[in-house]
């Protein structure tokens, strides 16, 4: 027989004022098995827990019942009080009677009577509570980065400082990210390339850092402290430990015509590269689909060329397995190819490009050697304009809704950068608003207007089209209310920043939520910012949302912090509200492994005694590997005998729940 | 369930289960910014939409509930990832089954709300009930011997 204990909770007056809070407990004293009720100011205070404590002591309470604010506020509050005067934490029910009822509800008697109610429910439901132990489970203590931009390094080099072994895994075959493709960066103009390389070498050094470039996750297992990943490292065909990075083999190859992505495809690269000069590692990779040998069979210049004896034609792909406490997603963004805007003429005319291929037109080590040129007929443009939030902030289905944040700070850039380079370049930005929220961002808007003269004109451009050698940009001045149209020898688009392609895939194979937009979600948009809701995976960088390299090494710090606080432990609590087949009713359906999203379900032959001759059977019967479940009890719905439940949230329990609701 | 003389006042009894990371958080949510709606609304707690057997329902239908709602993540949104895929799917069936069983669609319903959704929790539950309350109270399944 149960003795259960109900405290009743003013919470100031945010309960009490609309609660009748002396009848919720009386009521509830008169509740089947409670042995003792009662109402107290501040529940969750110091002197709160202790009259639980004290209570559950005097009265051998063996479950709790709580009427007070959200279980998602003070439930480890109350299981920790309760523990403390000797009781199993999973003994506490909490009854919501300040978000769900006080807070919303007027009538103090309707408030009342459904405080009573849920009250009810909470007692009806922890009489069929067990007290659960929580399982532990080792920590591997290795964290992997997945993705090599600004973020995963950063992130990388602090978990590698603090002494715990870090491998991060890139796709392309260097790391550094689109911070190594940016010329000079906002708001203090220090060279990107000068901040970034060093960083790099760094990590490339680094005794506790293992970089797999041109790699790929392939495969992810397991959970918090103890993911089992599958790395694919793609074939280079090059031999990393020969190759010196001379780089001769790059400058001999004769396929020189494909286009070269880290300049975004504004001049060409061999078939044979290395991305750039401050690659890390510094080891270049064929494009097999370029490649003379591979096409034809015939060739081999590299190879031949190579006096260390590094190239190697047959390389294959390579798959590596490793064990890992902690993974953390810093897979960056891309910025959208605006080809949908027709009426921005960016797949027509060469001369309107994107801001990212702006910046390596900029870049000294760009295709123009930071001349500033334009792509047409390599003559530098005398009047350029700049179109501020091409795709973000839209409604229509080409459109991503949100802003991109770093546009009108780099627009600001590249104006200023353009204007102390070519001081008789005349400038024009369309904008819809100007956001330079952060520090000295607005100071250093402020100065292109008013130090260099740049024309900033509020509104949206409608159409971009060709006439007597120029680009005519056809737009709005909202302030002067009127349609104006620009001659421009160069058109710059700030598209929108869109999440890598990848992102979505990582998601599924990690359980990772993510937004509408294919960001990854953090655990709590303010409390737990770098933390995903998925236990062990952590966020760094664009990957969450846009932002520029001040916030990204900040947030990449942070995911470094909470990367090392898990594996500074040896062993971690688990949820003990896990599924839990009954042997003796499971038929081996199969029908529970299907449904579970983390494969926490398998099966074993086992033995069980039968009445007969035969006396023993051998049936097949499901079991759950409690560090693998989660909790979310799909499998138990779809259990055909009834066999599967969920500790915690058993079938019960939540039927007791709609009994004492609907009495 | 209360009936008093005028059909207007008619109280009706309604279940909705919410799952802890979206909708729960949702009604939370609406709770802190003060949106009110009606005290015939209990919610259940559940850690997914796809907790939720069929069972409950029929349950609290047989026990007397007059609307029974059930909330969950976005689709996408899960926090298990597919487990409110598995409830729709679920109560797809299950709702038709119970319309076709005298148990009226509008009764039933399967709502997204995501935890930043505090005014569509509030709005949806206002709505719902007014649904239910025109429908009037639910005689069908209800076992006879445990109410009066
Ligand atoms: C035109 C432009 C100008 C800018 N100028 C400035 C500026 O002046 N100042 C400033 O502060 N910010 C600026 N920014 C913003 C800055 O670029 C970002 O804040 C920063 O690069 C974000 O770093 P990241 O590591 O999160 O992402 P990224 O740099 O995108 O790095 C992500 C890395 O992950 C890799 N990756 C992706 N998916 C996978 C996968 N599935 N597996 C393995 N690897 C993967 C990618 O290849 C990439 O190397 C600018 C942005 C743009 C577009
Ligand atoms: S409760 Fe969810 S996670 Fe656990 S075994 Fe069942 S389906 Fe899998
Ligand atoms: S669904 Fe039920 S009966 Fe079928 S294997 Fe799983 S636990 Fe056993
Ligand atoms: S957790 Fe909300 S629907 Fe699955």
């Amino acid at each position: 027989m149960h003795k259960i204990g109900v405290f009743v909770c003013w919470c100031g007056s945010n309960i009490a004022a609309t609660v009748d809070v002396k009848a919720v407990a009386e009521a509830a004293s008169k509740e089947p098995c409670v042995v003792y009720a009662t109402d107290y100011q501040y529940m969750c205070s110091e002197s709160g827990q202790n009259l639980i404590i004290d209570a559950i002591k005097e009265h051998n309470l063996t479950g709790v019942v709580i009427c007070s604010c959200s279980p998602r506020m003070h439930e480890t509050t109350f299981r920790k009080a309760a523990q403390k005067a000797g009781l199993n934490p999973y003994m506490v029910e909490i009854a919501n009677i300040r978000e769900q009822c006080s807070w919303i509800h007027k009538d103090m008697a309707e408030a009342t009577a459904k405080a009573i109610v849920l009250a009810r429910a909470a007692i009806a439901k922890v009489q069929l509570n067990k007290p659960l132990i929580a399982g532990e489970s080792e920590v591997t203590k290795r964290c992997l980065v997945i993705g090599g931009g600004i973020a995963g390094i950063q992130t990388a080099l602090d978990v590698a400082e603090a002494g715990f072994p870090v491998d991060i895994v890139e796709k392309k075959p260097t790391i550094g990210g689109k911070m190594a493709q940016l010329d000079k960066t906002f708001p203090t103009l220090d060279c990107a390339a000068c901040i970034l390389t060093p960083r790099m070498v760094e990590a490339g050094a680094h005794e506790n850092i293992t970089l797999h470039t041109y790699s790929e996750v392939e495969e992810v297992s397991g959970f918090v402290g103890n993911f089992t990943v599958k790395i694919r490292k793609k074939a280079r065909k090059v031999k990393m430990d020969l190759c010196t990075g001379c780089g001769l083999c790059t400058e001999k190859c004769p396929m020189k015509k494909q286009p070269n992505e880290f300049n975004m495809g504004l001049d060409k690269r061999g078939a044979i590269y290395i991305p750039f000069a401050q690659a890390v590692p510094k080891v270049p990779v064929i494009d097999v689909e370029a490649c003379l040998k591979f096409k034809t069979g015939k060739c081999g210049i590299c190879s031949k060329v190579c006096t260390a004896g590094a190239i190697d034609y047959e390389q294959q792909d390579e798959i590596i397995e490793q064990k890992y406490g902690a993974i953390v997603l810093a897979t960056g963004f891309d910025q959208i190819k605006p080809t949908k805007f027709g009426e921005l003429g960016y797949s027509q005319y060469p001369d309107v490009v994107t801001s990212l291929e702006y910046e390596r037109l900029m870049n000294a080590a760009g295709p123009t050697k930071g001349h500033l040129l334009r792509p047409s007929d390599g003559k530098p443009p005398k009047e350029i304009v700049f179109v501020q939030c091409v795709g973000s902030r839209g409604q229509s289905c080409r459109d991503k809704s949100y802003c991109s944040k770093v546009c009108c700070m780099y627009t600001a850039k590249h104006a200023i950068l353009t204007k102390d380079h070519y001081p008789d370049t005349n400038i024009h930005v369309f904008y819809i608003d100007e956001r330079t929220p952060g520090k000295n961002f607005d100071e250093f808007y402020r100065r292109a207007v008013e130090q260099y003269g740049v024309d900033y004109i509020k509104g949206q451009v409608g159409k971009v089209y060709e006439e007597n050698g120029k680009l005519m940009v056809q737009g709005s001045d909202l302030l002067a209310n009127e349609q104006i149209t620009l001659a421009a020898d160069m058109v710059v688009l700030a598209a929108a920043i869109e999440p890598d392609k990848t992102a979505r895939s990582l998601g599924t194979m990690l359980t990772a939520s993510m937004d509408t937009n294919d960001f990854f979600t953090e655990a709590h948009a303010k409390l737990r910012p770098v933390e995903s809701p998925t236990a062990g995976v952590f966020l760094s960088g664009m990957c969450q949302g846009p932002k520029d390299i001040p916030e990204t090494v900040s947030q990449a710090g942070a995911a470094a912090v909470k990367v090392i606080g898990l594996l500074t432990k040896d062993k971690l609590l688990g949820n003990p509200c896990v599924a839990h087949s009954d042997e003796m009713l499971c038929n081996g359906c199969s029908q529970c492994a299907r449904v579970c999203p983390y494969g926490a379900i398998t099966y074993v032959d086992k033995e069980f005694r039968v009445p007969g001759p035969k006396r023993v059977e051998t049936r097949r019967v499901a079991v759950v590997n409690e560090a693998v479940c989660q909790g979310c009890g799909a499998c138990t719905v779809t259990c055909p005998s009834t066999a599967m439940d969920l500790k915690g949230f058993s079938n019960r329990q939540i039927m007791s729940e709609v009994d004492a609701i609907c009495k | 369930m209360q009936v008093n003389e005028s059909s207007k006042e008619f109280k009706p009894c309604i279940v909705a289960f919410c799952c802890n990371w979206c909708s729960y958080a949702g009604a939370d949510l609406a709770g802190s910014n003060r949106l009110s709606y009606p005290a015939d609304v209990k919610i259940i707690r559940v850690p997914c939409s796809c907790r939720v057997n069929p069972l409950f329902i029929l349950r609290a239908f047989q026990r007397g509930a007059d609307g029974v709602i059930l909330c969950g993540c976005h689709p996408g949104d899960c926090h298990y990832t597919t487990g409110n895929y598995y409830a729709r799917r679920r109560m797809t069936m299950l709702f038709s089954m119970l319309d076709y069983l005298g148990i009226e669609k509008e009764r039933t319903r399967v709502e997204w709300v995501s935890a930043a959704e505090g005014a569509k929790f509030a709005a949806t539950m206002n709505d719902f009930i007014s649904t239910v309350q025109s429908l009037g109270e639910n005689r069908k399944l209800r076992d006879l011997r445990c109410k009066e």
